[in-house]
């Protein structure tokens, strides 16, 4: 369908329009259409344009500091860096099972987190697009518009975002950037006092995050564009408890195609690259995960909200259950394939993420002092979490000397690029071909990025993979020399 | 005023008492004013060379950790043109090492770290220098990370007068000095040091750690985090003091 869209047959002949930046999404990214005369389009690339390169610098580091390294990636869910590494680092050092207290510290840790990055992106980015609509005054679809039209619910988003944030702080130190696992478990146990502190505002939060899924799921269910925008077929990937249960922290892959039917499951994540590969394409830092089973051209997937929902069996806290059968029932039983639905599993799993907290606060072993185990040494270690975003993969080699010499990460961000692509080539062919432009309908696509709730910083790697092209020209413009690296870091010189 | 029998001098225009011997630091600390310093600890022979605990004497530019208390002489320490060039000499220290303080072990201990905090630094100012600086992770217990060394030369003076073993020493010129390991192949493996040696103690960076060990200590509870760096000098110093000389 759309995928014919990703690059045009004679782009010199066609106009070029840019949407630079791309608006309310975490870090930086821009779109590119081509068009002819008649307005039709012929291409739509979203570009990630800014570079980060982790995976290189953290050669050379020794793997204890690799879980506070890496969570610098990111500044809006660097917990979920932080707790992948450190379950990859848990292996190097043979912790193969944390203790009770240290795992479900960690599970509050990141449902805290959960819950702020979700309401971060409802309230705050994509709440406008969703109350005054896609082309609405652009003077008012914005944070601002949304306090002063909606002023209750823009302080809800605000006050459970600052709940999750402070749920990190107290078990790491700091908000952002924090401190909290260590090879083996936890550097610190919960208090009684930080427990009680948090348990006072809790019940408030799960009764925000319910009426945060009434009213995505009302949005949904009454927006004339859910049935018809960024609705593609897609498989979908995602960690999964054993009992098929939606598990942010643990489990085994499993994946779904278009149909529902399972690709693979409850697959051990230490064999990840035995299922999932990464291609490179030129006119992008990020790179395109496939599953390796369908090829890379079947083979691309959805990670993050949605595809957890439609991976996931159940969910172990009852409310946010009783949404999912509701969710689940608006798709007929059957897959959602619409990109408007990851708003609404957003907020139902932003739901779960507060039950969550209350489960876990009322835990007694969130009080435990026993917080380090440790085993027999491994020279390499996986680990991965279900990110607010989706499927976050870090895989570390070591040296005898306790020094990474390769490092792997595979994004949440990154396993929904051709996602992306695709949502905005369906969009663009069918909100945009043919038509004049407006900032309005340009919007279009930024509603349909945004809906996915890329982290574009987090996401770029491919360092020293991008094929590139050097091409030395005369001063009338004609090809003197010509140098190539391809993806597999092969140099060829061409000369005219 | 202190009595006549007591010897004193001026910091900065307060009257300062000491016992003959010591050093105008020494004496200084002692009496609750705090001057920055990164090479010196005050359990080792002091060494000047990090040249931040530099004072005015007499008019004079001196290392206040070597320099003679003298009585009635007048120091200068706390001056806009002092702090100044301690702010300079640490951005320096910055830029021509690599110095990556948000994945570093040693964060909230780091002395250069809290000098800087205490200084007011804001930026390094200077462009970065990027040196290329060898990790030496062949020990099984200890870890020599050049890229936050400061070469204030702690480690080679305790290994050589307390641990008896000169396992450490700096060759290079300029910003090409490096400390370099004293063993048939140039790592820590096969030198003689071992994880208990005063000299891997002391490292006031985390150039040299113990491997391993990391993030161990929660935000909130590391020595920085609870008191400034002048405050806390100043406390441990006083402590050692009494517990020295009664």
């Amino acid at each position: 369908m759309s995928r014919i869209l990703e690059t045009a047959a004679n782009p010199r002949d066609l106009r070029r329009v840019v949407i630079e930046p791309v608006t309310r999404v975490e870090g930086h990214g821009k779109v590119t259409l081509l068009l002819d005369e008649q307005n039709r389009i012929h291409q739509v690339r979203l570009h990630i344009v800014e570079f980060r390169g982790f995976e290189k610098f953290i050669q050379g580091r020794p793997y204890w500091e690799v879980p506070i390294l890496v969570q610098r990636l990111c500044g809006i869910c660097p917990v979920s860096h932080h707790l992948a590494a450190s379950k990859a680092v848990d292996m190097l050092v043979g912790a193969r099972q944390l203790t009770p207290t240290a795992e479900k510290l960690r599970r509050l840790l990141h449902v805290g987190q959960m819950l702020q990055s979700h309401a971060l992106h409802f309230f705050h980015l994509a709440s406008p697009d969703l109350l005054f609509g896609f082309d609405s005054d652009l003077e008012r679809r914005n944070i601002i518009g949304v306090i002063a039209a909606h002023p209750d619910l823009a302080l809800q988003g605000v006050k459970l975002r600052k709940y999750g944030q402070e749920v990190i702080r107290h078990i790491s130190g700091k908000r952002i950037h924090g401190v909290a696992a260590i090879p083996g478990g936890m550097n610190k146990a919960l208090t009684v006092a930080e427990r009680d502190t948090m348990q006072r505002d809790i019940a408030q939060m799960v009764a925000w995050s319910r009426a945060a899924v009434d009213l995505s799921h009302k949005v949904f269910e009454s927006s004339e564009h859910s049935p018809h925008f960024g609705v593609f077929p897609s498989n979908h990937l995602s960690l999964i408890g054993s009992g098929g249960e939606l598990d942010f922290y643990d489990g085994g892959l499993r994946a779904r195609d278009a149909e529902g039917a399972t690709i693979f499951d409850h697959v051990d994540y230490l064999h990840y690259n035995r299922y999932i590969r990464e291609e490179v394409k030129s006119w992008s830092y990020m790179k395109f995960p496939f599953i390796i089973g369908k090829g890379s051209e079947e083979g691309w997937y959805r990670v993050g909200p949605l595809a957890r929902l439609n991976t996931c069996d159940s969910i172990t806290t009852p409310l946010a259950e009783a949404e999912r059968q509701t969710f689940r029932a608006a798709a007929g039983g059957g897959m959602q394939h619409a990109t408007l639905a990851y708003h609404w599993a957003r907020m139902i799993e932003m739901l779960h993420a507060a039950e969550e907290i209350e489960r876990l606060l009322e835990d007694p072993d969130i009080l435990g002092t026993d917080l380090v185990t440790k085993g027999e040494r491994a020279l390499e270690g996986v680990g991965l979490v279900e990110a607010p975003r989706g499927t976050l993969f870090h895989h570390y080699k070591i040296n005898e000397n306790d020094v990474v010499e390769k490092a792997n990460l595979i994004v949440s961000t990154t396993n929904n690029n051709q996602a992306m692509n695709e949502a905005v080539r369906q969009v663009a062919a069918r909100y945009l071909d043919g038509k004049k432009l407006t900032e309005g309908l340009l919007n279009h696509i930024e509603v349909a990025i945004r809906a996915y709730d890329p982290c574009l910083s987090c996401a770029t790697h491919a360092l020293g993979k991008m094929p590139l092209q050097v091409d030395l020209l005369d001063v009338e413009g004609h090809l003197v020399d010509r140098l190539v690296k391809g993806s597999d870091g092969t140099l060829t010189c061409e000369q005219a | 005023m202190c009595p006549d029998s007591i010897k004193t001098f001026f910091l900065d225009g307060r009257e300062i008492p000491f016992r003959e011997g010591q050093s105008v630091f020494d004496a200084a600390m002692t009496a609750g004013a705090f001057i920055p310093h990164l090479c010196h600890n005050p359990d080792y022979e002091p060494h000047s060379s990090c040249r931040l605990c530099t004072v005015i004497v007499n008019g004079r530019p001196f290392a206040s950790c070597t320099q003679p208390a003298v009585a009635g002489q007048m120091v200068q320490s706390d001056t806009p043109e002092l702090r100044e060039m301690r702010r300079v000499l640490t951005q320096m220290l910055f830029v021509e090492g690599n110095h990556y303080c948000p994945s570093c072990e040693k964060s909230g201990n780091c002395k250069l770290q809290a000098t800087a905090y205490d200084l007011g630094l804001q930026d390094n100012h200077f462009p970065q220098f990027f040196p290329k600086r060898e990790l030496d992770a062949s020990h099984a217990e200890i870890i020599l990370d050049r890229d936050r060394c400061i070469l204030c030369g702690l480690c080679v003076r305790v290994s050589r007068d307390v641990d008896k073993k000169s396992v450490f020493a700096m060759t290079g010129r300029g910003i090409h000095t490096v400390i370099v390991v004293d063993s048939p192949s140039g790592l820590l493996k096969d030198s003689k040091v071992t994880a208990q040696d005063e000299a891997v103690q002391h490292c006031p960076v985390g150039a040299l750690l113990l491997k391993g060990k990391g993030f161990d200590v929660p935000i909130g509870e590391r020595i920085y985090d609870k008191a400034p760096i002048a405050e806390d000098s100043v406390a441990k110093f006083q402590a050692r003091e009494a517990h020295i000389h009664g």
